[in-house]
């Protein structure tokens, strides 16, 4: 392939590239306090980078650049839905950073270097690329996180994001460097190939996978790597909360999918039994702690951690429809998070945020549109048919049982119905309690229209599951 | 040709909803007119596009269409879909559901006219009508119960319309219980057939049903039941539910709570005949099953005369007619029972239409006369009201059979049938549905002339006020008053002799009493001198002539028969005590049973041990649990390390094993 | 003549010591942010060892690539140091414990 052609196919990242550094240097002459030049450049960028990668969906994978990029069905799936998801990520942040006094034309500069990083990592083939699209967004979400310089809380979650994260990518490096010793490769499809034979090494190569996984586990927040989880939702501001909450772990499930399937496929009896144990402390841990939250972010964080945990079931699963089903999953997460935090941006007010349980008492009584949204999205966090997310369980879980594994499938429904009851608390506060205040709500009409649309797009994709369950099957066919 | 039809079909489907959506969230933006605008247009839609596809599949002879237009979700190696099956059988219901629904739509307008849920209303009739096109027009059992439970769905949301009267409410309840009742048995069928089938598509069903017609199971004890007997009989109890048959018909008299538009609607014309298109589309399956066949016809039977026997006894006007909508279901159940599915179709869609029409007339009769039912306080209304009269007369003579009218050709079809059906029960069936006729002509005729003739029993003030029912109402009146006269001697000939169906139904070489009457059919005026041979126009004439000597003539005489038989005017009266058993037996012992579990089982057992006492105990593991997350980053760091060495030590150097 | 194990053992020798650093010190972030530095420097250590011996230049390359990222990761971390410091006037890891349960 011409050097010419693999620009091509890189086409996207490229462009994405430059308009980044466009924003920047537009933003750094742009005197408007409220940064729109900033916004706009961003969002038409992103509309432009999801329209590349729109309509050129390939049906045959298409490898770049020595291999080490590649251009198939998933990595486009998954870079649409970065794109779109980021695109409404910041049409929230941009109404919280205008609210809350903290707009910063970085913020998005960050922002798109992060969604460039995403997506580096959704089309990485070799482990170089792969590290470096993670070390790319991380850095930036780093930044982002410790955005509001005057806040203690911030600067204290950023330093424990930064300080872990950095030691989870010294650790996936260390695996890293242990595979490439032992199969003197650092390209997918090779390393798969030359796993496959050396029996005799399968030891050290499941010693370099275990730091590796942890690599994988930490971007996903895994129990028990999932220590920072909690902090950094709770002290970033909720925009970034939202950010860090959404695409990322998009990104997150392609390295799984890249390194465990493409990469360590023959060891894949080692990885799910690893990954057993990691979903069910998972599962664990985020269901019952989440139980006594009172922070409401916080609260969410264990929500988190505990849908990795279902997460990986579909990966346990070990099966191509296990794996569309754990993507099924996390599409469906991304989507249900990114309008649950929208709605604690849109209850929050300067200097305000809705951060305590008690801020959703007696909603339905000040805005019973925004409160029945809510539900729906409360619910489909539970798994309550007829919503999104009771269908990501079901695929997730009719895979894992089909694989064999009763005891875990068992054990995972048990969790999910402790897990109901923090979000049906949710419910209950905004249908059943008084509110303390009858504030109204201060939202712009954009905001409300793409919330109003987050909160459909959940239960209308919870009637028709067929329809995104089919796009996850084409994009893992191969 | 067949993709733009998969369009066509689907926006028959689509528009009503569509319609429905809009007034229903958008009700206070559109304002009154915008919605009923927008669910007219909708349905009209729907109805012209129904009829549309009636022309080019019945005249043009497209051929049948069968395909899945979504994959809902597949499961086990079974595929939920959403699909269409177009053939004559859903042509029909297809263009009876949408243009009554477009007529009741129009005469809504009319008769809510003052309601303040009035886009509230027109939201949920366009929601019905998109519901029950989905059920007529399925391929597949899946969205049968879809359609099925959406429509009585809406059915409730109707009834209790008027959300403050606890009448409404009451009935609503009850519509709701008993149709759970048949809605359990419906969903047994189901259930059944998934199992031993292995599908839930029609013909793939179908196709195996011959293959499995000798196939017992044993449900409990040692006694074999056929497999297709059973499914069967529960399929039927789910009709038995839906389409008001004893003993689970309590609820449709009750339904007469809601607006009138929605007793023509939904009580009479459509939802309700939703269990006798549901049996003739499942005829493949009925017709393996001799028992299911007998139980269909006796109980079609007892409903249409004893049913009949309550409408006689009523003051209500629409009870009368909901009682009437009774009985006639059960004429059709019978002809479901002796096989003549095409005839139960053919009185299914005569009945849809002056029924329709009975009722709305009724609803101009109320709407005019500020609300009141009790025909005891009307009379003399054919002076102020002509076309309420005269439509409310073809409606009549429609419903009993008068020779000509389209219910006339359908009844005749039915009793006919019944009297050559050779199968278990069907000589009560053919005496039941013969008296059946008589009690049909008093009962209407009672109404017909207690409302319209004789002294005006009303106070002189509304006397004076009364006048003939705006446009909006009288059009639709008329509208309906054709096919309710007409219909059936243009249907009678291909539906019950000539090919209509083509394969659609299914009958068994034995049971086809319809081709044996057919043998002898030659044209429609034969066929209504024929019917002077033979008793059931006598009985209707003497119906007719007994009303008017009881409610015209001599106007006491009602007063004295019922002094005279008091017990069986008490029995009638009380409806032969279905109700009080329900209340009694069936409501009050569920009700103690339930308190009786809810204290010792509920609140002592599962509460207090099981629920409150794990909630107790995750509660506390998780507020222990909290406190690993200490927020200290060496405790983080340490927990990452930890898990590595773990993993290592497990996996690595197999400490485990 | 050093052999790969000598080689892997110092880089595993270094990897112990900036973790246990990281776990075991509670005092200065700073010592933490050397620690990072170690621990990335004995992935090179690894990375040139293989190569070395494997006589494939991919491993030299990424130890290019890591050296770049570490130095951003510094400029990061001692970027959000600062903004830790001007919030807290400290720089103890310790005190980093407002967020917990």
């Amino acid at each position: 392939m011409s050097i010419s052609n693999e620009i091509l196919l890189a086409l996207p990242e490229l462009s994405l590239l430059s308009m980044a550094c466009l924003v920047l240097v537009v933003d750094a002459f742009s005197k408007d306090p409220d940064h729109r030049i900033t916004y706009w450049l961003t969002q038409i960028s992103l509309a432009i980078v999801f329209l590349l990668v729109f309509t050129s969906i390939p049906d045959e994978p298409r490898l770049a650049f020595h291999n080490s990029f590649i251009d198939d069905a998933m990595s486009s799936v998954l870079k649409c839905f970065i794109c779109a998801i980021t695109i409404i990520v910041f049409l929230y942040s941009y109404e919280y950073l205008k609210e809350n006094k903290l707009m910063k034309g970085e913020y998005f500069v960050l922002g798109l270097f992060a969604v460039l990083g995403m997506m580096i990592m959704s089309s990485a083939y070799s482990l170089l690329s792969i590290y470096l699209g993670l070390e790319l967004m991380s850095l930036s979400m780093y930044a982002m996180v410790a955005m509001n310089r005057k806040s203690a809380a911030a600067s204290e979650a950023a330093m424990k994001y930064f300080i872990l994260g950095a030691l989870a990518s010294g650790m996936l490096l260390y695996g890293i460097s242990m595979i490439y010793g032992l199969t003197s490769s650092i390209q997918f499809t090779e390393i798969a190939a030359i796993s496959m034979t050396s029996v005799e090494n399968s030891r050290f190569l499941v010693f370099g996978m275990i730091f590796m996984i942890i690599g994988i586990a930490f971007k996903l927040g895994a129990a028990p790597f999932h220590m920072w989880v909690p902090d950094v939702y709770q002290g970033a501001p909720t925009s970034v909360t939202l950010f860090i909450s959404t695409a990322p772990k998009l990104a997150a499930f392609a390295m799984a999918i890249r390194i465990l399937v493409d990469g360590l496929f023959p060891l894949v009896a080692d990885w799910q039994s690893i990954l057993m144990v990691l979903a069910v402390l998972s599962m664990a841990i985020g269901n019952i702690v989440a139980i006594s939250q009172t922070n409401i972010k916080r609260m969410l964080a264990y929500s988190t951690i505990a849908h990795v945990g279902y997460l990986f079931l579909g990966l346990i699963a070990g099966t191509i429809n296990g794996f569309a089903g754990s993507m099924f999953y996390i599409i469906s997460y991304a989507l249900m998070s990114m309008g649950t935090f929208g709605m604690i941006i849109l209850l929050g007010r300067y200097e305000f945020e809705a951060k305590n349980l008690e801020d959703f008492k007696g909603l339905s009584g000040r805005s019973p549109w925004f409160a029945f949204i809510m539900m729906c999205l409360m619910f489909s966090m539970a798994g309550v048919p007829p919503f999104l997310g009771f269908w990501s369980k079901w695929f997730v879980l009719k895979e894992l049982v089909a694989s064999g594994y009763f005891a875990l499938a068992a054990v995972s429904v048990v969790f999910s119905i402790i897990g109901a009851y923090y979000y049906l608390r949710i419910v209950k506060l905004m249908y059943f309690d008084k509110p303390d205040k009858m504030t109204a709500i201060k939202a712009t009409k954009q905001m409300r229209a793409v919330l109003t649309a987050n909160g459909l797009l959940i239960l209308v994709l919870g009637l028709l599951p067929n329809s995104l369950m089919q796009i996850c099957l084409t994009a893992l066919a191969h | 040709m067949s993709e733009h039809m998969e369009n066509i079909y689907l926006a028959i489907v689509l528009s009503p909803l569509i319609g429905s959506i809009i007034a229903g969230l958008f009700g206070k933006l559109i304002g009154r007119s915008g919605a009923h605008w927008v669910t007219i247009i909708g349905v009209a839609v729907a109805s012209i596009l129904s009829m549309f596809v009636y022309k080019h599949h019945m005249f043009d002879g497209a051929p049948d269409y069968n395909a899945a237009v979504y994959t809902w979700l597949s499961s086990g190696g079974i595929n939920f879909e959403v699909g269409f099956l177009i053939d004559p059988l859903s042509v029909t219901m297809m263009v009876v559901v949408t243009f009554v629904s477009w007529m009741i739509h129009i005469y809504t307008i009319g008769y809510m006219h003052d309601d303040p849920g009035y886009q509230r209303f027109f939201s949920y009739i366009s929601l019905f009508t998109f519901a029950m096109l989905m059920l007529v027009m399925s391929n597949n059992f899946m969205q049968l119960f879809f359609g099925w439970e959406a429509v009585g769905l809406v059915s409730y949301l109707l009834i209790g319309f008027w959300y403050k009267k606890d009448t409404a409410i009451f009935a609503n309840l009850k519509a709701f219980l008993v149709n759970r009742v048949g809605d359990f048995g419906f969903l047994l069928g189901i259930a059944a057939v998934l199992m031993y089938f292995n599908s839930l598509d029609y013909f793939e069903v179908f196709a195996q049903a011959e293959g499995l017609a000798d196939t017992t199971i044993v449900i409990f004890g040692d006694h074999a039941w056929s497999l297709m007997t059973v499914i069967c009989i529960c399929l039927f109890i789910g009709a038995m539910g839906k389409s008001a048959q004893v003993p689970l018909h309590v609820w449709l008299p009750d339904s007469m709570e809601g607006p009138t538009p929605i007793s023509a609607l939904i009580h009479a014309a459509t939802m309700v005949t939703a269990g006798i298109f549901m049996v003739s589309r499942m005829s493949p399956l009925f017709e393996l099953s001799e028992t299911a066949l007998s139980f269909i016809l006796i109980i079609g039977s007892i409903t249409a005369l004893f049913m009949g026997f309550l409408g006689l006894v009523q003051n209500d006007i629409k009870r009368v007619v909901a009682y009437s909508t009774l009985s006639q279901l059960g004429y059709m159940t019978v002809a479901l029972g002796a096989s003549a599915y095409a005839a139960a179709m053919f009185h299914l869609v005569t009945h849809a239409f002056f029924k329709a029409l009975l009722f709305l007339a009724a609803g101009s009769v109320i709407i005019i006369m500020h609300h009141e039912q009790d025909m005891r306080k009307m009379g003399g209304l054919y002076k102020k009201m002509p076309i309420t009269w005269i439509t409310c007369f073809v409606g009549s003579i429609a419903l009993i059979g008068f020779p000509g009218t389209s219910g006339f050709f359908s009844k005749d079809a039915i009793i006919e049938a019944v009297h050559h059906s050779q199968i278990f029960g069907s000589t009560f069936a053919y005496y039941a549905v013969l008296s059946g006729v008589f009690i049909t002509a008093l009962y209407s005729f009672r109404l017909f002339f207690m409302t319209f003739h004789g002294e005006e029993r009303m106070d002189k003030e509304t006397w004076m006020h009364l006048h003939e029912a705006p446009a909006v109402v009288t059009v639709p009146l008329s509208v309906l008053a054709i096919p309710s006269l007409i219909l059936g001697a243009f249907l009678i000939g291909p539906m019950l002799f000539g090919d209509y169906f083509g394969n659609t139904i299914y009958v068994a070489e034995k049971h086809n009493v319809l081709h044996e009457i057919g043998s002898h059919y030659e044209g429609i005026m034969l066929f209504t001198l024929y019917a002077f041979k033979h008793p059931p126009v006598y009985l209707a004439f003497a119906g007719i002539f007994v009303a008017w000597l009881c409610y015209i003539k001599f106007p006491d005489w009602p007063g004295l028969i019922v002094s005279r038989i008091k017990w069986i005017h008490c029995i009638l009266e009380k409806k032969y005590g279905f109700d009080e058993f329900n209340q009694k037996v069936f409501a009050g012992g569920t009700r103690c049973l339930g308190r009786m579990l809810w204290k010792y089982g509920d609140i002592s057992i599962i509460d207090g041990i099981f629920v409150n006492g794990t909630a107790r105990s995750v509660g506390i593991i998780s507020s222990v649990i909290r406190h690993i997350q200490s927020g200290y980053l060496y405790h983080y760091a340490f927990a990452i390390i930890l898990g590595l060495l773990v993993l290592i030590a497990v996996f690595v150097h197999g400490v485990l094993n | 003549m050093i052999t790969l194990t000598n080689v892997l053992l110092l880089a595993a020798l270094l990897f112990c010591i900036s973790v246990a650093g990281i776990f075991l010190n509670r005092k200065n972030i700073l010592i933490l942010l050397m620690c990072i530095e170690l621990m990335l420097l004995s992935v090179n250590m690894n990375f040139i060892a293989f190569s070395h011996f494997l006589g494939d230049i991919h491993g030299q390359i990424f130890v290019f690539f890591i050296l770049t990222v570490a130095a951003a990761e510094a400029a990061i971390g001692l970027a959000i140091l600062i903004v830790m410091f001007r919030n807290r006037d400290t720089i103890n890891v310790e005190s980093l414990d407002s967020m917990k349960g």
